[in-house]
């Protein structure tokens, strides 16, 4: 749990994960808060704790929980795109105030495809690499999964270029016409009203 | 959490799993940038260590973004600004928290979406040689290269991820801008030339009451 950054006392910080359906999401955080009197993060702070809210793409909250100053929570993804995952912390302090901001430790594991290692601390050889290849078989599916998702996005990607390109082709069309019909309009207006002021 | 199984075995395997795990890490995490805003991360790095640091804004304006990266003293190890995408290597030179930023203070209104990957150390490898007196086995060796592929195959698929979200972002911003466009330009049309014609005829009445009235 290495990568920390910022965040205030009552403010809320997303990250964004873009994830295949039927995927497993692992997060794992830490929280401290700073100390004005020793000048220092606390490494652990009783009473504060973080919201944690996932939000599926299609607006559905898949999990709003509140954890304590180190936590671990996990979502499986039931749609693909993009889930939004939210960190707000419970204090009640404002960071005006108080002074004091929060060290907030993240680590966010996308998949299966991370390594067990309790589960390899077996004597026997056979079953060691077993374990392995279990590991390896379910980083293939990531892989699958993660590859029929492109396929579904790219076919997007394309009805847009191609809603784009008819667009231009449709809308050129009309303005063409527009020009033409108005252009007629105009001399024939401009002819009427000057032989009705008898000037031609 | 570790079994508890031979308690001998159990602390100097703790220790080796605790330091595997400190030895490498990788971090990648998509955020939002808002405009005017600057986002930091810190890492705290042990010296030797070879360190990646990998980029790349997905949406937003321009696509661009400005990075900076500091060492413990503050000395920038790697600063470009209005960047779409870049990786840059390094390996630690001492002890301490390394920090790097980005920064949107360049634009007005737009927020940017930014990934980045900070990679930390090499990967350990699958089947450590401390506790056996042979080579890897054929089964072993296998494993080893399928693992090896397979991280491989996922970073490119990130990378390809990243840039489809990218292209896609930018095919879309197009279309809408296609749309108002043209439905503007057809607007304007109609309403300029239609106003050209009763200006005109204006002008021509005008004139006509003036040329009568001398005339008589």
């Amino acid at each position: 749990l290495a990568l920390y950054f910022h965040i205030g006392e009552r403010e809320e910080k997303c990250i964004i994960e873009d994830t295949p359906s039927d995927t497993l999401v692992v997060g794992n955080y830490k929280v401290q808060r700073w100390d004005i009197h020793k000048h220092d993060f606390l490494e652990s702070a009783p009473g504060l704790g973080m919201f944690v809210t996932v939000t599926s793409p299609s607006g559905e909250v898949l999990l709003s929980k509140l954890y304590g100053p180190q936590g671990t929570f996990s979502f499986t993804s039931y749609l693909s795109g993009e889930h939004i995952i939210c960190f707000q912390s419970n204090s009640t302090r404002f960071a005006v105030i108080a002074g004091s901001k929060l060290r907030l430790h993240l680590d966010i594991r996308v998949g299966e495809h991370f390594l067990d290692e309790s589960a390899i601390q077996t004597k026997d050889k056979v079953d060691e690499v077993n374990v392995r290849l279990e590991h390896l078989i379910e980083q293939i599916h990531h892989v699958t999964r993660e590859q029929d998702y492109e396929r579904e996005r790219e076919e997007k990607f394309r009805k847009t270029s191609e809603e784009t390109n008819s667009n231009i082709l449709w809308w050129a069309i009309v303005q063409t016409l527009i020009l033409i019909s108005i252009g007629i309009w105009q001399i024939k207006s401009l002819r009427d009203f000057f032989i009705s002021k008898k000037l031609v | 959490m570790p079994p508890r199984g031979s308690r001998g075995a159990l602390p100097p395997l703790l220790l080796l799993w605790a330091l595997a795990a400190c030895a490498a890490r990788a971090s990648e995490i998509t955020f939002e940038l808002p405009d005017n805003a600057k986002q930091c991360f810190y890492e705290e790095i042990a010296q030797g260590t070879k360190c990646t640091l990998e980029f790349q804004v997905i949406t937003g304006g321009h696509y661009d973004v400005d990075c900076r990266l500091e060492d413990p003293d503050g000395i920038v190890l790697y600063k470009e600004m209005k960047k779409q995408y870049d990786s840059f290597t390094f390996t630690a030179s001492r002890n301490g928290t390394y920090k790097f930023c980005f920064s949107n203070e360049f634009s007005t209104f737009t927020h940017k979406t930014v990934y980045f990957d900070f990679q930390v150390g090499e990967d350990p490898p699958l089947f450590p040689s401390e506790n056996r007196v042979t080579a890897l086995t054929q089964m072993e060796s296998a494993c080893v290269s399928i693992h090896e592929a397979l991280k491989s195959v996922i970073d490119y698929q990130t990378h390809f991820r990243l840039r489809e979200a990218q292209g896609r972002s930018r095919a879309e911003d197009l279309n809408t801008r296609v749309a108002y466009w043209s439905i503007g330009e057809a607007i304007i049309l109609l309403v300029v030339s239609i106003g050209q014609v009763f200006l005109l005829k204006s002008f021509f009445s005008d004139k006509r009451t003036t040329t009568t009235r001398v005339g008589s």
